[in-house]
This record gives structure tokens, C-alpha cells and sequence, in this order.
């Protein structure tokens, strides 16, 4: 059935048609309405799901944790601030290979406060242990959540939605809401192996000496090396079912691109715009959008830039100190491949200042000017 | 011939708790967990944050105990009890009892606020702190549980504690949940009695064990026993039960209230303090007493 909603609400319904037993959250703009739909679908029943509505984020996720120990599928959703005082437990659930589903909103870090757009909260997570995924539409956003529990209830990783923060959580689009009973055929119910019990009594995440804990994460790495064939496994049953293919990456354009414009979540949309305007003008863009930033898609990047002749990466996070993050996985998955391929790395949009086609475009005359990069970061749209 | 007469037990036999663990000499923590359990049989699931217990229970892959356990963070202990109580009901299990078993550290400090949380939900969990006034488990530094006068390694006898201990059940009690009792492992038939009350009630449940600790409190293994039991005797740690938050109902009466140097005394970790310290305690000790004893009196 096809419904208008907003990017907050395909949350909702991505945990509702997921079959979510145990969810338990705390409020924070953007988030709000995932966590109001859902509070009114456990009450009138239209999802069989308890409800635990905790004083703090922290609380939001150790619920969830709990409850996935206990075997339940277990979703929350929260933004920026909440998402970091998260970081602890967000470590133990990766460690306890409890595969909670999770939707983020990108939201600036405080101070100052700021309730745009910026990815610095989920990308602060990347050594978390958990898949993420950022996406660039609301029919994006609900099919993720569903593929994201088979994904991580089948490695048992947990996995991150990631929406910008307005551009989608609050933005209205034309959504196909698949039915039930094909959701229930696409994803069986959860049913761990080992669980919390008292029929069958382990003790689970005691004091772990250095003669078993290396192992324990060492597991966790191959598990999370199988994650990106597994995902585009998924990714073409869902297509085979709903005929919407859900992969690693995103490409418009790239085959024959002498200029890739690399972006991750709704800024793709964007440069797709400017794309097909510089195509207009006679250059040859494409747009390389990606999905998965945990696992990275190494081989897929590769593969997609291969024949082009300039890379430009537009993040809209920085690492201080460092550059971009999209920038530095995508220079690390050339290193030794492709070394004479330039990549440019710019920041742009930090706190949910525009990115628009034009931006693109002053990106791309910037990156063909130059026969390399000079600087290290390279700055859009910043007042100096 | 005499006919031989057996011993009549005032608690199970029945163990859940078995040797090989690893705590030390005279733990009051071992004592109230194996009091617990036997009260709660073996359809319990435990959550235990950092604490001594995270340590006693014995390292990955060994377990000293017959009930499943999550070891969970510091802070959270009582929602992730939230949490296996809500998964397991999911699952179809309604019967299994779901304990937060944490130290003072976990529940009068770091944990304050999801333990907050879960009362005021009246989460369906039964929440046992098990008090040796101190962070013993990180080598004896003062929680918000450490008793006014105390030596630990962050109050060095120059600057010892020089605020009263937190009144958690005057906290807990003002979030009106069913059933709040304190208890000390030197009453452990009234430990059992509260535990297997507890068991029965449904809602948030909060048991606040006494439990000495040797070595944080410079006291002899010995004595743990004897000082579970003059603390209640001289009303520093009075027994008692808070129902709904309004009915107070005091377990161990005392005919003679006992003076409370005498168990200042047998601990190193007061030894610091001048007879005029420990007057003015006793003063606060009385008044607290009074206090207790007029909201008993007072339904």
C-alpha cells in the first residue's frame, strides 16, 4: 500500500512490519515522531510489542539489550545527543552479539546547539562493532530497517538506520509499505541460539581474561567481514520480493564518468542533480552513493571509480585533526590499487548549513582545475 | 537407646551457589547471595553490573552459580533487568523472577538514575543492593553509601567522610513502589522471609542487604556476622519494610538498644575517630532511630 509519511515515520513502520517485540526509547529532536508512532501502535495493538519508556538514552539501549539477550527483537531510534551518551552500551552490544536494530537521525553535535544535519554523531560510533547504514529516502529508510534485522540477526552485529536529520526525518514522501505476510515470508521470527534462561543457566559477558578476549573480538571481525556479501544477499531477495534491490552502494552515472561525486544519506539526491545538469554542459559526472559505511564496501568502490579520472568526496562530518570520513575510507580502499587515481576530499554542510546542486558544481570546477589535491580538507560554503 | 534428634533447618538446604568462587575471607556479598536464592529457586535470571559479584562469580567461562547471568554495565543495572523481564515475557516465559543484583556504588551512585527510572514505571523486577559501603570491588573509595566518619582510600583519616550516608529507602519510598525491605546477612531468616515476600509481589521490589566487607573495612572475617548483627542491634541499620511507600512496618524490635561504639570499635576504617566524633554519631544515630520509629507509628 502506498502511503505519504515522513522519514521518521518509515522507521516506525520498518520496526512495526519487522515485527519488533521489545522497543524502548527516549525523546530527542529530530526522533520524536518514530518513537510517537510506535508508542501508539503497542497501544492500540497494531504491534505485538512492549514498550519501555526509559529516563535517558543510555537506559533506552541497555533495555534493548536486555530484552535481546532474552531472545526478543529489540528496535530504538534516536539522534546526536542521545546517540553519544549511547556510546557504552552501544560497544556492549557488538560485544554481547546482540543484534539490536536501531534508527539514528543525523543531528549536529553540541555546543552550540544544533538540531540540523551533520554526521558526526553516527560516525563518532564507527569503532562500535556496528553495521551502518545511511540512507537517502523514506522508502529507503523502511525497507533498510527490515533488512537490517535479517542482516544482524544473522551475524548477530547489530545494525544502525541513519537518516539526515529534516531533509528526511521530516519530510513527506510517497512510500510503498509492503504487506505483512510478505515482510513475515522475507523475515522469520528471531531465535538465537544461546540465550538468557534459566533452563539452560550461562553467564554472559563476565570478567574475560586476555586468554579468551582477543578471540572474542577476533570472531566478531570475521562475523563483520561476512556482512557485506550478506547484505547484497538480502539486498536482491527483498528486490526479488518487493522489487526494490538494497546494496552496498548506490551509483548513478558512474560507467563512464570522468568525475565521481562520492556522498553518503539525502545528499546523494543532490549530486545527482548536479550531475545530470553538468552532463548538460558537457561533463561527464557521476554519483557514487554510499550505503554501508560499517562493513565498508572496499571492493565496490574499487570496482565502481575504476575508469574515472578525479574522485571527489564531500563529507558532511570532519575528524579533527584528520579530514572527512567518507574521504579517508574511500583514499584507504585505493591505496595499493589505485594510487594514481586524485581524490579530493571537501567538508560541506556541518550543522545543517545547505548543500545544494551548485555546490556540486563549485566542487566539481574545483576538482577539474586542479591536477591534484593541495590541501588536505578542502572547504565549501565556510565564512572566512 | 535415646532417639536421635535432628536439628530442625531454618532455611533450605538447596544450593545455588557453589564453591570456587572467588571472593575473599568473611564476604557478607556471598552470604546474601546464597541467602537469596534460596528464597528464590532456580527460576531467576540475575543482571549484575560492575560490582564485587561481576568479580566473585568467577571469570568467562566459569560460573559459581546455578541461575543464568548478564553481566551488565555499571549504571544499568535495573533496566537491563527492565529488559530480560520484557524479552522474556516476549518469549512466552511470564514466570521467571528477573533480579538486578548490584553494590552500593551501582545503586546509590552511578545506577541512581535508571534504578529512578524503573521504580517510577514499576517495572516488574525485583532490585537487591547489597551494601559493604564502599567501592570495594576498584579498592575501597567512598560511595554516597559510605557511613559518616569512615576511612576509605578517597577519605584518608585526615579528611574522612564527613557527610552522612544516603537514605535509599527514603528515596525508593517516594517513588511508592509495593515492597522495599533492608536486611542484613546477620538475620538471614528474616533475609529469606523478605525475599520470598518480594518473590510474590509484583512491580518494582527493592531489598537493601547489609553486607560487611573484611577487607575494605579493616575488620576480622570472623567478625562479619557479629557486626551483621550489631549494626541492627544498635540501630545504624534498622530492619524494617516499606509497603506502597506509606506503611512502615520495623522487623527486629529492640529491647535494649545497644550503643554503637562498640561496633565502631572492631573496624579499622573508624579507628581514626576521637570519642567526641563518635558521640555526636551516636546523637545521629538516636535521631534517626526516633524518625524511623514515628513513621512506624504512624499508620
Amino acid at each position: 500500500m502506498k502511503k505519504v509519511i515522513m522519514g521518521n515515520h518509515a522507521l516506525s513502520y520498518g520496526a512495526m512490519l519487522g515485527r519488533a517485540q521489545v522497543i524502548s526509547a527516549y525523546p530527542i529532536t529530530p526522533q520524536t515522531q518514530v518513537v510517537e508512532l510506535l508508542s501508539e501502535m503497542c497501544a492500540d495493538k497494531t504491534l505485538d510489542a512492549k514498550f519501555i519508556k526509559v529516563e535517558s538514552e543510555h537506559s533506552a539501549m541497555a533495555a534493548c539489550l536486555g530484552a535481546s539477550l532474552a531472545g526478543a527483537r529489540t528496535f530504538t531510534a534516536t539522534s546526536s545527543q542521545g546517540l553519544t551518551l549511547m556510546h557504552e552500551l552501544l560497544h556492549w552490544a557488538s560485544g554481547g552479539r546482540l543484534p539490536v536494530v536501531m534508527g539514528n537521525i543525523n543531528r549536529a553535535m553540541a555546543p552550540g546547539w544544533s538540531i540540523w544535519s551533520d554526521q558526526n554523531d553516527s560516525l563518532s560510533q564507527r569503532d562500535t562493532g556496528w553495521i551502518q547504514f545511511y540512507c537517502c529516502s523514506n522508502q529507503e529508510v523502511l525497507d533498510t530497517v527490515i533488512q537490517a534485522f535479517k542482516v544482524s540477526e544473522k551475524l548477530l552485529i547489530p545494525s544502525m538506520v541513519v537518516l539526515d536529520a529534516f531533509s528526511l526525518s521530516h519530510t513527506y514522501e510517497v512510500v510503498d509499505v509492503p504487506e505483512q505476510e510478505k515482510v513475515d515470508a522475507y523475515l522469520p521470527p528471531f531465535k538465537p541460539q544461546i540465550k538468557i534462561t534459566p533452563d539452560e543457566p550461562h553467564a554472559f559477558g563476565g570478567l574475560t581474561s586476555p586468554e579468551h578476549y582477543f578471540e572474542l573480538r577476533y570472531k566478531l571481525q570475521k562475523d563483520m567481514e561476512k556482512a557485506p556479501a550478506l547484505i547484497e544477499e538480502t539486498g536482491k531477495e527483498y528486490e526479488k520480493m518487493f522489487g526494490r534491490y538494497l546494496g552496498l552502494v548506490d551509483e548513478y552515472c558512474c560507467d563512464d564518468a570522468d568525475i565521481i561525486l562520492i556522498t553518503s544519506g539525502t545528499v546523494g539526491s543532490t549530486a545527482r542533480v548536479a550531475a545530470e545538469e553538468l552532463r548538460q554542459e558537457g561533463i561527464r559526472a557521476g554519483n557514487l552513493r554510499i550505503k554501508a559505511f560499517r562493513p565498508f564496501p572496499f571492493e565496490t568502490v574499487r570496482n565502481i571509480v575504476k575508469g574515472a579520472e578525479k574522485i571527489a568526496v564531500v563529507d558532511r562530518n570532519i575528524s579533527y585533526g584528520h579530514h572527512g570520513m567518507f574521504y579517508e575510507e574511500v583514499k584507504s580502499a585505493l591505496y595499493g590499487h589505485n594510487d594514481s587515481l586524485p581524490v579530493f576530499g571537501f567538508i560541506a554542510g556541518l550543522g545543517g548549513r545547505d548543500i545544494t546542486p551548485s555546490t556540486f558544481k563549485e566542487i566539481t570546477n574545483y576538482a577539474l582545475k586542479k591536477k591534484k589535491p593541495e590541501e588536505e580538507i578542502i572547504w565549501i560554503g565556510v565564512k572566512r | 537407646m535415646k532417639k536421635e534428634k535432628k536439628m530442625k533447618l531454618s532455611l533450605p538446604e538447596e544450593e545455588l551457589m557453589n564453591s570456587g568462587h572467588l571472593a575473599c575471607q568473611g564476604c557478607g556479598a556471598t552470604l546474601a547471595m546464597r541467602y537469596v536464592l534460596k528464597a528464590l529457586g532456580q527460576k531467576v535470571a540475575l543482571c549484575i553490573p560492575a560490582c564485587c559479584w561481576s568479580v566473585i562469580d568467577g571469570p568467562f567461562p566459569y560460573s559459581s552459580l546455578d541461575v543464568p547471568i548478564f553481566h551488565c554495565a555499571f549504571e544499568t543495572a535495573a533496566v537491563s533487568a527492565s529488559g530480560v523481564k520484557a524479552g522474556l515475557e516476549m518469549v512466552g516465559d511470564t514466570e521467571t523472577t528477573v533480579v538486578a543484583w548490584a553494590g552500593d556504588g551501582g545503586t546509590f551512585d552511578i545506577g541512581i538514575q535508571a534504578l529512578s527510572g524503573v521504580a517510577e514505571r514499576n517495572d516488574d523486577i525485583i532490585y537487591v543492593c547489597y551494601d559493604n559501603e564502599a567501592y570495594m570491588n576498584t579498592g575501597i573509595q567512598r560511595s554516597s553509601a559510605t557511613p559518616y566518619g569512615a576511612w576509605t582510600t578517597t577519605t584518608p583519616v585526615k579528611h574522612f567522610k564527613d557527610r552522612p550516608k544516603k537514605d535509599m529507602e527514603a528515596i525508593m519510598a517516594a517513588h511508592r513502589i509495593p515492597y522495599i525491605a533492608t536486611a542484613s546477612i546477620g538475620y538471614p531468616e528474616d533475609l529469606f522471609r523478605k525475599t520470598k515476600k518480594a518473590k510474590e509481589i509484583k512491580g518494582t521490589r527493592f531489598l537493601h542487604i547489609y553486607a560487611p566487607c573484611p577487607t575494605g573495612w579493616k575488620s576480622r572475617p570472623e567478625d562479619t556476622i557479629k557486626l551483621a548483627r550489631m549494626v541492627v542491634q544498635n540501630a545504624t541499620f534498622p530492619l524494617y519494610e516499606i509497603e506502597w511507600g506509606e506503611k512502615y512496618t520495623l522487623n527486629i524490635k529492640l529491647k535494649e538498644k545497644k550503643p554503637i561504639a562498640d561496633y565502631l570499635k572492631i573496624q579499622g576504617r573508624f579507628r581514626h575517630l576521637t570519642e567526641k566524633e563518635i558521640a555526636s554519631m551516636q546523637e545521629e544515630v538516636d535521631k534517626k532511630w526516633q524518625r524511623l520509629l514515628s513513621l512506624v507509628n504512624s499508620k
